[in-house]
């Protein structure tokens, strides 16, 4: 079973953002409703694979995208 | 039937407007950034593509920083009213639309000090001039990019340097221009530019956007409305973070996946090819009217300064039965009046009754220009 990661985001243009980025990377990922476990300034998260925790990290920095945090699932 | 009221809203609209406009409600018709399942998803890319190839369109590099608003006139009331307080002085035309008059007018009774610069009766500014109005008390510099009575295009890129000089920005009303002229943001040192969606940018009616410069600090403009942005959701104060800040309300994703379309469209044209074709149109109807007796045309008469934009009057008539006549007989829709811009028609001289404006736009041909010139004339000479 894959095990997930989630980005959570200030603003859903940041969620776009970083969905559109990182699918042309290459990373599989999707944006789903924050998990209530985590309290988030914008409904949507990005989902993506954990194994790619610091790569996703590292893309979303040198873009730029701000982030509010994230959170293994 | 010719449409030549372009400048009012352009019509017809490309087909691929309306297509965006009927796929995205019944492909995407979730509420976008609020719930987050599938269709509020789909929405929320509508809208976040449409920032992008706004934010290409206009060369600025944060698509955060495109704000949607219902149209050209609610952008400028953010920036007049946001940022702006007593005691400051803002300089703007003698040849500004309503939009800014208006609103400017209005915080000019709670101690806001305009200071206004004359323009030419062609309608053409000098920037001498605007330089003399700036001082270091000059907050806000607000111009249009072409004037929407006589079509004369203002120089905005030195406009810009003449008001970051004095420390002051720069406002531009750009509802006549988006979509005509290129305009670029960064390279003219735009800081605020205010956009409608429905004229030159082919997209409908009550779609329009504000577009923050990149360095702009927006800390210091307050938003106009306050409400529900989808975040921030546990607090109960305006988030800071852009779009949010300005953006409240659900948007309008019908009139923005128009507007996306409609800049998608121009863009596959090419806007070079636009203005050429407007200025061929401009300048021959110029040409054709200038043949007439009794017609005044107003502006430059240079199709290199001007948009496609052609005002007149004609001695002893009265503008209305000319427009009347040019729709009733030979179904030519132009419009008569004060076009929402009493400064700029005292500037040119044409207050309080106001001119005749043949305003050609994308889809017009050389022949309804030619048809049109020959209606006129038969008006005239009724």
């Amino acid at each position: 079973m894959t095990e997930y990661g989630v980005v959570l985001f200030y603003t859903t243009s940041s969620a776009m953002r970083a969905e559109k980025l990182l699918t042309k990377k290459g990373y599989t990922v999707k944006l789903v409703p924050v998990p209530r476990q985590f309290s988030s300034d914008c409904g949507i998260a990005l989902r993506f694979d954990w194994h790619h925790h610091e790569q996703v990290r590292s893309e979303l920095d040198k873009a730029h995208v701000e982030m509010d945090a994230i959170h293994h699932l | 039937m010719i449409y030549l009221d372009s400048a009012a809203t352009s019509w017809p609209k490309p087909p691929e407007v309306l297509k965006a406009m009927v796929d995205v409600l019944e492909r995407a018709g979730g509420n976008p950034g609020r719930s987050g399942h599938r269709l509020s998803i789909e929405a929320a890319r509508v809208v976040y593509d449409a920032r992008e190839d706004i934010s290409r369109f206009f060369n600025i590099s944060d698509p955060t920083r495109i704000i949607f608003t219902s149209n050209g006139t609610q952008a400028i009331n953010i920036v007049l009213k946001g940022l702006l307080k007593p005691g400051d002085r803002v300089v703007t035309s003698s040849m500004e639309h309503n939009a800014v008059m208006r609103p400017l007018r209005s915080l000019e009774e709670q101690g806001l000090v305009l200071d206004i610069v004359p323009c030419a009766p062609d309608g053409s500014i000098d920037v001498n001039d605007v330089a003399r109005a700036l001082n270091s008390t000059t907050r806000l510099v607000v111009i249009n990019n072409a004037s929407n009575v006589a079509g004369t295009i203002f120089p905005v890129a030195e406009v810009a340097s003449m008001a970051h000089r004095a420390g002051a920005m720069l406002l531009v009303d750009a509802a006549q221009t988006a979509g005509v002229l290129s305009i670029d943001m960064q390279a003219f040192g735009i800081d605020f530019l205010a956009f409608t969606g429905h004229k030159g940018l082919q997209g409908p009616p009550g779609i329009g956007g504000l577009i923050i410069g990149d360095h702009v600090d927006t800390s210091q403009v307050e938003p106009l409305i306050r409400g529900g942005t989808g975040s921030q959701s546990e607090i109960e104060e305006q988030p800071e973070y852009l779009p949010d800040k300005f953006e409240s309300g659900t948007p309008n994703i019908v009139g923005i996946a128009g507007l996306r379309a409609g800049i998608n469209w121009i863009m596959d044209r090419g806007i070079e090819t636009i203005r050429e074709q407007e200025k061929e149109l401009t300048g021959a109807l110029i040409d054709g009217l200038s043949d007439i007796a009794g017609v005044q045309i107003y502006g430059t008469r240079d199709p290199e300064n001007t948009v496609a934009i052609v005002s007149i009057t004609v001695t002893g008539r009265r503008v209305s039965e000319i427009g009347f006549k040019l729709d009733e007989e030979h179904g030519i829709l132009t419009r008569v009046g004060l076009h929402c811009a009493p400064a700029a028609h005292k500037t040119i001289g044409t207050f309080p009754e106001g001119t005749v404006r043949l305003a050609p736009g994308v889809f017009t041909t050389p022949n309804e220009i030619k048809e049109a010139v020959r209606a006129v004339e038969k008006v005239v000479g009724s």
